[in-house]
């Protein structure tokens, strides 16, 4: 069942030639559950390539639901919902796992590393299903770990790591794929205070390589110090900062974090 | 703005392996004690086949080994009831049919056997007493255990040859001694190893012809005639033996061949080894529905990792292939050590049974393709409903 896209869609962001394309567009998504639950009650977005977005709102408000339909895990009632281009509504399943394999990057907040695998193995996974050859996905998951300050962790199993450890290895494994958009669901839920802001950092730092990331988040503190801030209450925007001028948007794509790796902090 | 069309990759089959592999490794005693149901139901069947197919084995080889072509014509009873005599001239008629080879013949002797004088005459020892010709050894492929046979010169004199069970009974377990037929003293000059053609010879004592005839009142008439022809003739000499030994009175005379009663003995077995085999098939049965067990309760634990993976770009039909591989890794694993199981255990019995072991391969190969197609029936089911599972509903699990 595909919904054709409602007629009420606006544009939510100003369409500036200039600007750089969106990864995500939603036109008046909505999601209801059968029993008149609405989950999300028409949400119009607009996500420009390299930004950096806090997606904020109690439990309840529809951020999850959000996060599952950017993810294209879950497909909306109604209303229109683009990813990296791709018109998710016109996908078959199997085209949106492609889709989520080539262009959308997951971090959760509890992590779902496999215990009995080494960190490499682990980030390798992200790749398993792009089509890479088992040599390639090791050589680039050991990469995308040095990148995230885990180049002396790689073959130390999974359950042997610390929460903030962990949490960088399924970064890692969301970036080994070099994503389109990186989805972040609670990054730091799971965290101590001290782990949290580390990966936090890591996370300012993708972004200011050129990585567009979505944080989902319920902490006020956390998203207050992302550059885009859009606030979810029973469904819908209440609040969106917009994107950034000029000055505040990164300046240039640099195609890989790599040149940070010395600034991540262990 | 739209990108060029999205196809999933498709996962390479060592990949495929890798995945399914993956789920046993992290939950090793699960996956020894599901896949040992399947092992013990493969070893049931491989042993059995294996244990009926090396019994049969070794007894054609002791067939071949004693011959076929044995036929015996034994002296029955007439229409009236009454004890038919073989004529004397019946061993020199059989010798003319044209394949015979061999001809000989054992006369029964109407002597009791006693241990010894101080036993008394009344009591019974279950040996019976035949006169037989010194060739009987060679036409019966027998042989002597202890001591020696008949010869032209001991076949005169008051010595006899003991069957085994014979001399069992009369308790003696070497040649030398003497024992009692009715009232003469005969020397026992051998023991015979077990006759396993004619297995009541061995419950006799064997005395040479003229030694019968002059000592014990033998009137020389043969009650049993044994003959050997070429393997390809003997239908056609079983044809005609009755009426060669005792012309004009066929009827009493009963022509059996005895390796016909070892071949029924193969065929004997049979029934069991299929009885056994079902037995197997409900084992294996049984471990069928444990690994299916394993498998629902594996997709039910691992929601969240079913989660992740379709999350990484996972399309249903990698999840199904996945947990599909995953079952028959689990399957094969039990099949394997099943059928390595069943190959030992049939070594092994038929080693303390002196066979010559045989494992036939069909029944490994068979013993195989059953596992797989258990863990394709028993992963099927588990495979459809994990990959059914809807994403967000696996990664809200943990």
């Amino acid at each position: 069942m595909t919904p054709a896209p409602t007629d009420r869609a606006m544009t939510p962001a100003p369409t500036d030639p200039a600007m750089p394309p969106a990864v995500i567009e939603l036109r008046g998504a909505t999601k209801s559950y059968p029993g008149g639950v609405h989950a999300l009650r028409g949400v119009d977005l607009r996500v420009a390539q390299g930004e950096l977005v806090a997606i904020v709102g109690p439990s309840g408000s529809g951020k999850s639901t959000l996060l599952n339909l950017l993810g294209t895990l879950d497909r909306a009632t109604s209303g229109e919902v683009r990813v990296a281009g791709y018109d998710v509504n016109r996908l078959s399943d199997a085209q949106l796992s492609a889709l989520r394999a080539r262009h959308i990057g997951f971090v959760f907040q509890h992590f779902h590393l496999a215990p009995g695998r080494s960190a490499q193995d682990n980030v390798a996974d992200g790749l398993l299903y792009g089509g890479a050859g088992l040599r390639e996905r090791r050589a680039r998951a050991r990469t995308a770990l040095e990148e995230v300050g885990l180049g002396h962790r790689i073959d130390h199993l999974a359950h042997q790591l610390s929460g903030g450890e962990k949490q960088r290895v399924a970064i890692a494994r969301a970036l080994v794929g070099d994503p389109d958009l990186l989805l972040a669901d609670e990054p730091t839920g799971a965290l101590d205070t001290a782990s949290g802001a580390l990966v936090m950092n890591l996370i300012r730092q993708l972004h200011a390589a050129g990585t567009t990331v979505c944080v989902i988040t319920h902490d006020n503190d956390i998203a207050d110090s992302l550059p885009r801030r859009i606030r979810f209450r029973d469904g819908e925007i209440v609040d969106d900062s917009g994107p950034p001028g000029p000055s505040g948007s990164p300046a240039e794509h640099t195609d890989s974090p790599a040149e940070h790796t010395e600034e991540v902090p262990r | 703005m739209s990108g060029p069309a999205l196809r999933p990759a498709r996962l390479s089959p060592a990949d495929i392996l890798r995945t399914g592999a993956s789920g046993l490794r992290t939950r090793r005693t699960r996956v020894v004690l599901s896949a040992l149901g399947i092992a013990i139901g493969i070893a049931t069947m491989v042993a059995v086949v294996g244990l009926s197919t090396s019994s049969r084995a070794d007894l054609l080889a002791r067939l071949d080994r004693l011959g076929t072509n044995l036929l015996t014509a034994e002296a029955g009873r007439n229409a009236l009831g009454q004890d038919v005599k073989l004529p004397k001239s019946a061993v020199a008629m059989v010798e003319r049919i044209g394949p015979v080879q061999h001809a000989t013949a054992t006369g029964a002797v109407d002597a009791r056997v006693r241990r010894s004088d101080a036993v008394p005459e009344e009591l019974a020892s279950g040996v019976t007493v035949q006169a037989a010709r010194p060739d009987l050894l060679d036409a019966l492929n027998a042989r002597v255990d202890q001591g020696s046979w008949l010869n032209p010169a001991s076949e005169r004199l008051p010595t006899v040859v003991l069957g085994s069970v014979a001399a069992e009974r009369l308790g003696l377990t070497a040649p030398g001694a003497k024992i009692l037929l009715n009232d003469r003293w005969y020397v026992v000059t051998g023991i015979l190893a077990p006759i396993e053609l004619v297995p009541t010879l061995d419950r006799t004592a064997l005395v040479g012809y003229p030694s019968a005839e002059r000592y014990l009142g033998f009137d020389g008439h043969p009650t049993t005639v044994f003959e050997r022809s070429t393997d390809a003739s003997v239908e056609a000499v079983q044809g005609v033996l009755a009426r060669t030994v005792s012309p004009g009175d066929e009827g009493s005379v009963k022509v059996s061949r005895p390796s016909d009663a070892l071949a029924a003995k193969a065929a004997t077995d049979k029934g069991l080894t299929t009885l056994m085999l079902g037995l197997g098939a409900v084992a294996l049965l049984v471990g069928g529905v444990g690994v299916a067990n394993t498998m629902v309760i594996s997709v039910l634990e691992r929601r969240s990792e079913i989660g992740l993976r379709r999350a990484l770009g996972a399309t249903r039909g990698s999840i199904r292939i996945q947990f599909l591989t995953e079952s028959l890794l689990l399957s094969a694993l039990g099949g394997t050590a099943g059928a390595a199981l069943g190959a030992i255990a049939t070594f092994a019995f038929a080693r303390t049974q002196g066979w010559i072991a045989v494992v036939p391969p069909w029944s490994l190969a068979g013993g195989l393709g059953a596992t797989l197609v258990i863990g394709v029936v028993a992963g099927l089911y588990p495979a459809v409903r994990a990959s059914r599972l809807h994403p967000t509903v696996a990664l809200s699990a943990s």
